[in-house]
């Protein structure tokens, strides 16, 4: 019974792809290709040996992207959120700088960068920076002042404070938005490829199509986007489950 | 003259807990809303205060005052003699709900305020406190595994565990089901039989008060001031259904300004 309920999900798969193939072999034409061509496309690359090298280069441009956006916004929305006057200074820019795409970066990251990888990174920085910092900044607002005032009753330093209540009370929200905007991370890059950079898989896609209208390789991209897209994710759940950070998943 | 002033204070005879000419007044939106209104009160070493009044009279201003994490607009907070400047660990408040830290465990959270004690001093300490408030077996759990009742147990033991002469109490059985909140009454009454500590309790249940106080503090409503202090010249184990028991229950009941029949 377990193994079926485990094996259900991917039975809903393979059925939805047997009715795409079925659907493509009864009206063909260039409306989409079928999961046949698709998987001979994955395969196609794999031979080639771009399979590898562009997903390596994408993980590449999110992982600097990403990790320089929570080594700075964190620390710094950690701080603005427990200094309100900071924030009230800061606020209005970051309301402004927050609702604009990071695509409409692209040009500017060009500008400043030139074709290449630090402007894809930098999309990826600016793209994760404000989520994260405006997650750190609620996550302060949100601890329950009975743990700062125990905190505060017991004659912490100010250092063992930011270490020992501080530091674990924000944890839970923000291990959720950096799971949040490693995703948003991964829709960036791939839209950053297809502009600034000539390797990784937003620019597979692209250049699929425009080097001879080769859609199965453009789905067989897309695919392949999904897949880490979710690894990525699995992997962040797996992350939130260590250990020490057992006691958040049974709270509540 | 201020420091022989002080000196006296000082001595021995003196209030281990006293509130001198205690004011406080709130700003709200520009307008100031007196809370306390010249509060004058002497807590004895070792005793046993609960502290009653109208819903929202100030209660929890008194007492945070009291634990030094408000400063009064006047007057002062002496604890032997001392001023108080701010929150310390010689004093401990103990608060209705998520006091504990969540992300320690039960072990971890008595032992939160011992980080200057030697590894095994810290850990004779802490088996010590687990046992007090019997959570022997829950070492190890994280408070997300415990009930209300254990949570406010363990919360007792972390403030215990520093050693503190005072415990500050914000209606700390508030949150429980009333079978357990009787329960906890027990419990808190045998600790502070075995370990002797002054307890200023703030309460809205006058059962509890009665059933747990030397004396009991009754504020009228904002701007508080101090109504009565009422002596519960009862023995422990007290018998809840006694006449004098009764008596005092209905005194309080009447000094707040409730009649006794619904």
């Amino acid at each position: 019974m377990k193994l079926f309920e485990r094996l259900r999900p991917l039975l809903l798969v393979a059925v939805l792809l047997v009715i795409w193939e079925i659907a493509i072999d009864l009206h063909p034409g260039n409306i989409l290709p079928g999961p046949i061509a698709v998987a001979g496309g994955i395969l196609d690359l794999l031979q080639h040996g771009l399979l590898l090298k562009y997903v390596v280069a994408s993980l590449f441009r999110v992982t600097w992207g990403f990790a320089l956006a929570v080594f700075i916004a964190i620390p710094l929305g950690l701080a603005l959120g427990w200094y309100r006057r900071g924030e009230m200074a800061f606020n209005p820019l970051v309301q402004i700088f927050r609702p604009i795409s990071p695509l409409a970066w692209i040009p500017i990251a060009i500008l400043w960068f030139g074709v290449g990888d630090l402007a894809a990174i930098f999309l990826i920085f600016v793209g994760c920076f404000f989520p994260l910092l405006l997650t750190a900044m609620n996550a302060v607002h949100n601890i329950p002042a009975d743990y700062i005032n125990a905190g505060r009753n017991f004659g912490l330093s100010q250092r063992a404070f930011v270490s020992r209540i501080l530091y674990p009370a924000v944890i839970p929200q923000l291990l959720v938005g950096l799971r949040v905007t490693l995703g948003v991370a991964w829709l960036v890059v791939v839209a950053a490829e297809m502009i600034s950079v000539n390797s990784g898989l937003g620019f597979l896609i692209v250049d699929a199509r425009n080097a001879g209208n080769r859609y199965d390789l453009v789905v067989a991209g897309m695919v392949i986007i999904g897949f880490i897209g979710l690894l990525l994710d699995l992997g962040m759940q797996s992350f939130e489950r260590t250990k020490s950070f057992r006691w958040i998943n049974s709270e509540g | 003259m201020l420091l022989t002033e002080a000196s006296v204070l000082g001595t021995k005879s003196a209030a281990k807990l006293r509130a001198e000419h205690l004011g406080m007044v709130y700003d709200r939106d520009g307008e100031s809303l007196p809370v306390l209104e010249d509060i004058n009160l002497d807590v004895d070493d070792g005793e046993f205060v609960c502290l009653v009044g109208p819903s929202g009279c100030g209660k929890s201003t008194l007492l945070n005052a009291m634990a030094g994490f408000l400063s009064p607009t006047s007057g002062s907070v002496r604890i032997d003699g001392e001023v108080v400047t701010g929150p310390d660990p010689r004093r401990i408040l103990v608060f209705q709900d998520r006091g504990v830290f969540p992300w320690l465990t039960v072990e971890g959270n008595i032992g939160f305020g011992l980080s200057k004690l030697s590894r095994a001093e810290r850990t004779q300490r802490i088996a010590h406190y687990v046992k007090t408030v019997r959570l022997e077996g829950f070492e190890n759990s994280y408070p997300s595994d415990l009930s209300g009742g254990m949570k406010q147990r363990l919360q007792v033991a972390r403030a215990l565990a520093v050693n503190p002469d005072i415990l500050f109490l914000d209606e700390p059985f508030g949150a429980l089901d009333s079978i357990t909140r009787v329960i906890m009454r027990g419990e808190l009454l045998r600790i502070w039989q075995t370990e002797r500590r002054t307890i200023f309790f703030v309460t809205h249940d006058i059962d509890e008060a009665v059933q747990l106080a030397d004396r009991v503090v009754v504020l009228s409503s904002r701007p508080a001031q101090i109504k009565d202090v009422l002596t519960i010249d009862m023995a422990h184990p007290r018998n809840i259904s006694s006449n004098r028991y009764l008596e005092l229950r209905d005194e309080l009941l009447k000094q707040i300004g409730l009649a006794y029949e619904i």
